[in-house]
Parts: structure tokens; sequence; C-alpha cells
């Protein structure tokens, strides 16, 4: 394959492969440091992390594999990784072995020795291995293989300039005298097999020797690489099934089974010679720790406990650091404010109003960074340490009876499952299961979680309409969601999904590991950098066009001469109340007063965003500095004359600022956007939403939080007397008619809303298709409509109020999810013994 | 020699030597026979070492009942019920 002639390699390609839990990342990361990127494989969704190295002035290209236990053709992953061996053909192939039980890692080993690629192995954890009194003879070992074996402790660093001392070396030896797996009787067929295919197109292309070994197994791909190469019916495929056909029948023995019990009879006697146990004792921590926590009894306890955990200390705790962090935020908008052209008297320049209008969808994301860092790194905890694994086996049972999968649990944890996620690493963490229903079941559901923008909103109603039930009304939301992702993928799974493939739950539980600050830091800083991510492309872009919907085409003309008549009363009433003052020449012209208004606005801004009576000193220093003949309108003190300007400056801001929002309003409900929810008002008034309910759903597909922001603008009546929003809306909806009732119809149809268009995305990403993505913003749409209009116009034929209805419509969810839940695992119970006798039979004809 | 089956005295039905790994109790070491899967999930099931005439432990069911734990050579393994009953097994 890579006997090339040349002389030493100064540019190398290096693919790291093995096992899942082997320690490939720690390795991968140990040999390249932090210069590493990743991308998805061409064509699939598998991540595909690379990263370079200089080492004795040779580059070396690393690329990771996927994990992988053989390289066989049954799942995604064991393709690419075979793809990318066969396609790429790499110098040097790293095959990293989890010491700490080496014989299943030797099964890879001797496929990848098949493929006839120089090997260099990497024996990792070889400090668990010692622990567990398991001792391996590295010289040994090297022997037995041919092959260069580096120890090495991944997360220690141990072992990082052997291994590349051995790539190196690897990478430049000429002749390859490795193990080979040799297959008893078999082998004068394999041999001969081989040698007719040296004679095709596929000499050079492929080790001749592996695909002679996979076409008489019957590897699928195999198959289809000779198909492609010599067409259908080539003498090579006709031969192998001969040599298949003709062995079955003289062993009365399945060809596959035959050659994995010759690699299986070659492992095992490798480990004999190489490996001693001292210690025959089993109780390892690892064994300690599961006794406890995968205790009958206590297992719930702990699952419960961390999750309370978690919520305690990134959500609760999240919330606390953010107190810090928006003043920062706070900072840059009005610093970006600055550079913009400035405000005018009633209306802002277009470019004004846009940027700010960008600046504050985006601060109301970044907002969440720190409860998402806080987040990502406990979860990334949960995983490193082999707990998650653990939460996959104690809760399997539950999800696969909706349909999904034990490992839908860390998708449905990041998306939020207990108030506060995101759903875009959500359904990213769904790449690792394996079957392929349960992965698009939990793709289409993991954003019905409640994710961190929901919560707002749902604060605001509750507070407004359910202020005595606060805390049951937060417990049914945050509950109902689960109960509603299981049904949805019940349903799902049992229609559309159903023919989807599926692959067995055989999931191996890793062993306890501290994690490392490094590997954690790293993935929490990923996971929140594709948050950011979001933020700054998608949310940006929307906004702005839901911006331009909200904006054109405008105010009327005579709406807005009303306007302007009213501004230049107050104006005059402005000049009047100064006349008398010594500043009163100052302001003869209406753009000084614009200036001085404006000025005032920024203070009144940035005293907003200062904490603590020092910074606002220092505030104070600064504009006296900035702007010393305006300063004395801002504070006064003792001067008298300016103290009079001061006052009616002030009536001046807040009647300005009352117009621009009795303008903001008449705006909206004018723009295309209020045309729209205007339209949809017969047909939502089955489910209870107003025109304004309808214009924040539609804004909130953005990105969620603009739904508070687009009702606060909605809501805008008492906002000069400084009532909270809470207050506005309760008042309002007090005179619309705005039940409770309404207001649960509106909360349960954004809890089923489609996900943002950031998470609808990343589905286009994860399933790759544009169909999977429409479907999951109609249907959920359609859903939340439907369960919506049950219940506000249900519940209005009924009699009941809110909290009834909220009462009636969860006990009858949580009903139905038990109904559905026990009757499938009574369905579903597999049957004890079957009638073995009979299948043999089956089997042979 | 498949399917011989011993009858024990020990009052109910049929106990045999070998049946699935489904109906092994917490704690007990069985030898795997043979596997009645196919395809994929054979596959699967080799790569994490349940492989004919290993010996492997089942640890303990989730605490739901499925899926079970088991242990193969030195690491552990859960699989569900409906994977387990593919799996022959002989018991001590």
């Amino acid at each position: 394959m890579n006997s090339s002639n040349e002389a030493r390699k100064d540019n190398l390609l290096v693919g790291l492969a093995g096992q899942q839990n082997a320690g490939k990342s720690t390795t991968f990361n140990m040999l390249t440091g932090a210069n590493q990127h990743i991308v998805n494989y061409p064509g699939v969704t598998v991540d595909k992390k690379t990263g370079f190295y200089r080492y004795k002035d040779v580059r070396v290209e690393t690329v990771d594999l996927p994990g992988t236990y053989s390289l066989t053709s049954f799942s995604l992953e064991e393709r690419v990784a075979r793809d990318f061996l066969l396609t790429e053909q790499p110098d040097v192939v790293v095959n990293v072995l989890d010491s700490s039980s080496l014989k299943r890692s030797l099964y890879f080993t001797l496929q990848v020795l098949e493929m006839d690629f120089p090997i260099a192995v990497a024996l990792n954890m070889m400090d668990v291995a010692k622990r567990n009194g398991t001792h391996v003879d590295v010289e040994r070992l090297s022997h037995r293989l041919g092959v260069d074996v580096i120890p090495t402790v991944g997360r220690k660093g141990k072992g990082k300039n052997e291994l590349r001392d051995a790539i190196i070396a690897t990478a430049n030896r000429k002749e390859h005298n490795v193990l080979r797996v040799t297959y008893e009787e078999l082998e004068p067929e394999v041999a001969a097999l081989e040698e007719s295919m040296g004679k095709t197109t596929l000499s050079g292309k492929y080790p001749l020797r592996w695909m002679a070994v996979k076409l008489i197994e019957g590897d699928s791909e195999a198959r289809r690489i000779v198909r492609e190469e010599l067409g259908e019916n080539s003498a090579a495929q006709t031969k192998a099934n001969e040599i298949r056909d003709k062995f079955e029948e003289d062993h009365y023995m399945d060809v596959a089974d035959f050659m994995l019990g010759c690699r299986d009879r070659l492992a095992t006697d490798i480990v004999e010679s190489c490996v001693t146990e001292d210690k025959e004792g089993r109780d390892t921590i690892t064994d300690m720790i599961d006794n406890i926590v995968l205790n009958r009894f206590a297992a719930p306890f702990f699952l419960v406990a961390t999750v309370f955990v978690i919520y305690q200390l990134a959500i609760v705790q999240g919330y606390e650091l953010t107190n810090y962090w928006w003043p920062y935020l706070a900072k840059v908008r009005s610093f970006i404010a600055d550079l913009l052209p400035a405000a005018g008297l009633l209306e802002d320049p277009y470019v004004r109003s846009m940027g700010l209008w960008m600046v504050d969808s985006a601060n109301g994301l970044l907002n969440y960074i720190p409860i998402f860092v806080i987040l990502f790194s406990l979860i990334a905890i949960l995983e490193d340490s082999g707990y998650m694994a653990r939460i996959a086996f104690i809760l399997d049972k539950l999800f696969h009876s909706f349909g999904l999968h034990g490992q839908s649990t860390l998708p449905y944890i990041l998306g939020g499952v207990f108030a506060g996620g995101c759903a875009v690493p959500g359904v990213m963490a769904t790449k690792g299961i394996p079957d392929e229903r349960s992965r698009m079941a939990t793709i289409l559901t993991v954003p019905y979680m409640n994710c961190l923008a929901k919560i707002p909103f749902y604060t605001l109603l509750i507070n407004v309409f359910f202020v005595e039930y606060k805390s049951w009304a937060m417990l049914f939301l945050s509950t109902f969601t689960i109960f509603a992702a299981l049904l949805i993928s019940k349903l799902l799974t049992s229609t559309v999904l159903k023919t989807m493939e599926t692959a067995p739950f055989v999931m191996e539980l890793p062993k306890y590991h501290p994690p490392t600050i490094f590997g954690v830091g790293q993935r929490a800083v990923e996971r929140t950098w594709q948050y950011i991510k979001k933020v700054g492309s998608i949310v940006v872009a929307v906004s702005v066009c839901v911006f331009t919907l909200l904006q054109f085409p405008g105010l009327p003309a005579e709406k807005m001469a009303e306007f302007e008549g009213r501004m230049d009363q107050a104006l005059v009433t402005f000049q009047t109340k100064i006349k008398k003052s010594s500043y009163a020449g100052e302001f003869q012209d209406v753009q000084s007063v614009v200036n001085l208004l404006n000025l005032y606005h920024d203070y009144k801004n940035d005293k907003m965003s200062t904490r603590g009576k020092e910074a606002s000193l220092a505030l104070n220093e600064k504009y006296k500095a900035e702007y010393p003949g305006m300063y004395m309108f801002l504070k006064p003190g003792a001067d008298k004359d300016a103290k009079v300007v001061n006052r009616a400056l002030r009536k001046l801001s807040s009647s300005r600022k009352s117009l621009r929002r009795e303008m903001k309003e008449v705006r909206i409900s004018n723009s295309f956007l209020g045309m729209v929810g205007r339209s949809l008002e017969p047909v939502t008034q089955w489910a209870g939403f107003n025109w304004k309910i309808n214009v924040a759903i539609m804004s909130s597909f953005a990105a969620r939080e603009s739904s508070v922001a687009t009702i606060g603008v909605l809501y805008q009546q008492g906002a000069d007397e400084n009532k909270s929003l809470e207050e506005r809306v309760g008042s309002e909806s007090g005179e619309g008619g705005f039940t409770p009732l309404h207001a649960l119809a509106v909360m349960i149809f954004f809890a089923l809303y489609p996900p943002c268009l950031a998470t609808t995305i990343m589905i286009k990403v994860q399933t790759g298709s544009y169909k999977w993505m429409t479907f999951s913003i109609l249907f959920p749409t359609a859903l939340g409509f439907l369960v919506a209009s049950v219940i506000y116009t249900g519940g209005s034929a009924a009699g009941l109020n809110g909290i009834q209805m909220m009462g009636v419509f969860y006990s009858f969810v949580v009903l139905l999810t038990i109904v559905l839940g026990l009757f499938d695992n009574w369905r579903k119970d597999p049957v004890p013994l079957p009638d073995f006798s009979q299948q043999a039979t089956k089997e042979r004809s | 020699m498949p399917g011989r089956r011993d009858r024990h005295g020990h009052g109910h039905g049929k106990v045999c030597k070998c049946c699935t790994l489904m109906e092994v109790s917490s704690g007990k070491k069985v030898k795997i026979r043979c596997h009645h899967a196919k395809g994929a999930v054979r596959q699967r099931l080799l790569d994490l070492g349940f492989v004919p005439q290993t010996d492997i432990e089942v640890i303990r069911r989730a605490p739901l009942g499925d899926p079970i734990e088991c242990r193969v050579a030195n690491y552990k393994v859960a699989l569900r019920k409906s994977e387990a009953c593919l799996i022959e097994v002989e018991q001590y």
C-alpha cells in the first residue's frame, strides 16, 4: 500500500482509530494540543475532527475517526471510518487500545492489520489497568503484533513523544512484517481469491486480502465495491459465493462465525501470552459506585439529586451571574448607540432603530451565556465521568416505551428538561444515538423542552394570570412538556417514523473517570460557541426581517401629523417654562433641544447600567468632562436656573417617550406583521389569541426571546407611570377580556410551538433533509394550535377557569402517558424462550 | 450438542441448563452458547464481546427491570431484554 521509495516523509496523514471509551479523544488532544477543528464528513452528519502538529520537522495531520468497535458496514460511523481509511489512505493508523480490556480492543486491531495499513498502537489507560491489577507485557505484545506499541496515559499526557516518534518510524519503515489472522482450512481459498482479484482493477486500490476475506464473509460494503469496480456478477463475487456455500455445506456452520472464531482464538492467545492479572479482586471503584447509584431503590434518588444540582447551579446561580454580566452587554449597546446616527425628535433614522433592534435581540440571547457555560460544563462532567451512560441505562425502559432511546437523555437535558436549556446543542447531541428511529424522534421532540427563552414568557403570563398559583403553574409547564414530548414521540414513531431503521440497545457502561478540566472546558466552550454563533448569524438576520415587517409600511400621514402637532405642543411648553431662566437663549432652535434630550436619555441609560456609588460618581465626572456646557441641566446641583431647565427637560423627555411609544404601537398595528396578525384573528379566535398575541408568536419564530420584547411593545399603556410589564398586560387585558384561560391557551401553544429558526436549521443539519425541517415547523404549529383551541374553546364551553382547566388538562395528559407506557410494555414483553430447534432448521433451509 | 435439556426435580416444570440470557437471574455466571440474532444485532453483540464460549456474569437489572447489565471479561455492557433473549447461554 504505502511502499513509497522516497526518503523521509515530512508530511504525514495519520488516522486515529479505536473503540469508543478507549480514550481516543484524550489521545487526540495529547497529540495535537488545542489546534484542532471540527467539520462534518462529506454527505453525512458525523463529526470529523482534524488537528495538526509539528514534530522533528515533520508536519503531521491527525484525523480523529469516529469511535467504532469494528469495521463492518452495519453502522454509519463504521462506514465513515472505513471509507476514510480506504479512500484517504493515511500514512499511519494510530490504533488506540484500552489496556484494561485488551482482548476486545484487539478485534479491532486485527481488522485494521488485515487492511494492511502501517500501524502504531497506543496502549492507553495503562494507569487504570495497573490499578485493576492488570499487567501488560508491552515488549511481547509489540513482538506478537509486529508493530510499535507505546504505553500511554492520555489524560496525563504520558507517552506523547514516544508515540510521535513511533508514528514517524512507522511511516518511514519499508518492511511491515505484521501479524496475520490465519483462517485455517479456508486459507488456500482466501489466497486464491486474493490472487485472482490481483489481476483486476481492484489491485492497488484496495487491500486485496481484506477484500477477499470480506467477500467470503458476505460483507455488504465489500460487495458494493466489487460491484462498482467489476460490475454485476463478477468472477470474484461468484467465486466468493462458491467458497462460502461449499464451506457451509461441509462444516455445517456459518462462514462468518468460523472466521470470527479464528480471530477470537488469535486474540485470546495474544492476551494470554501478554497479560497477567495479579489481582483477582473485582471490587474496583467503579463497581462500588455502581452498587450505590444503580441500586434499585437509590437510583431514582440519585438521578433526581443530579438533576436538582444541575438546576440549582446552572439555572439559579447562573441567573445570579447574569446580573454581573448584563452591565457589560448594556455597555456594548450604548457604545453602538453612540456610533449610530443620533436620534431624531420623534422618528429615529432607520439605520439607528434597526441597529439598536439588532443589538437588543442579540443581547437578549447573549445574556444567557453564564448560564450556558455552567450548564454545559456540568453536562460535560456527567458525560466524561461515565454517569451519563448510567442515566441512559436507568431511563432506557421508560424512553423505549415511547419510541425513544436511553441516550435521548442527554439531548433532553441540554434542551432544558427542567426549565432552561437550548434546543440547538440539544439537537446536536442526538448524534450519539445509534438507533435511527429513536434519533429522529429525539430530534423532533427536543424542541418541546423548555428552552431558556420560553421561561421569561411563561413567567410573564404566570405573574399576571396565575399569581396565587405561581409555583403550581410553573411546575405544570415544566413537567407538561416532558409528557408532551413522550406522547408526541410515541405518535411519530408509530406513524411517520415507523419505517426507519432501528438498532439494538447494546451499550457499554464505561468505567468512571475523573473528568479533566481541559476536556470539560473544551466541550462547554464548544457548545456555548455554537449557541453564540446561532445568535451572531441567524437570530440577527431574522431579527432584521422581523423588524422590517414590523416597521413598514409605516404611519399614515394624518396620524403622523397628529403626533407631530402634539410634540410641538410639548416643545412650546418647554420653551415657556424656561423662558425666565438665564439659559433660555441656548435653546432657541429645535436641534439644540433634541441634542439635550438625547444627552439626557443617554445619561439616564448609562446610570441604569452602573452599579454602586463609586461607579455612578465616576459616570458623573465623565459627563462633566465631556459636556461641560450641558452637564448642569442633567444634574443641576445648586444652580437655580439650571434646575428650572432640568425640570422642564424631564417633563419634555417623558412626553416624548410616551408619544414615541404610541407611534410605535400604531406603526406595529399598521405593519405587515400586524396585518397578518389581524387577518389570522378569525382562525386564532378559537384558541383565544388576539392579534397582538399573533404578532408576538410570529416574531418569536426568529428567537423566542423576542416574544417578550414584542409583547412589551404592544402593551405600552402605563409604561410612563413606570408600571411593570406584568401590570400593563394585566390591566390592558382586563379591559380586552383576556382571562387566565386565554393565558393558559397561549402558554400551551408556546410550549408546543415549533423550534426557533436556529433549531430548525440544526434539524436540517442533523437529519440532512429539508423535508424533516419543514415537518418540524408545520407539525408543531398545527398541533399547538389544535391543543390551544381545545383548551380555550373546550374550557369556555365547560365553563372552567384557567387554573381548573390546567388541572383537567394536566391530569388527562399524565394519564394518557401512563396508559400508553404501560400498554406498550405489556404488548412488547419478549417471549421467554424461542423454539431453537425450529429456528435452526429454518436457518439451514 | 444443542438442545440437551436436563430435568431437575425443583418442583416447577422444566428447568433447563440452557436458556436465554434474559432469564438468568442477577449475580449468576453463564457461558454463551450461541446467538440467534442476525445481521447488525449479531455484529454489535460480537463487537462488545458476546462471543460464543465466553463467560459472562449478569450483574443487575435496571430499576425498571430492563435493560440488563452484564460483565463481559472486565467491562460492563447493558443490553435490552429483546436482545438478551436472542443469546442462548448455559448455566454453571
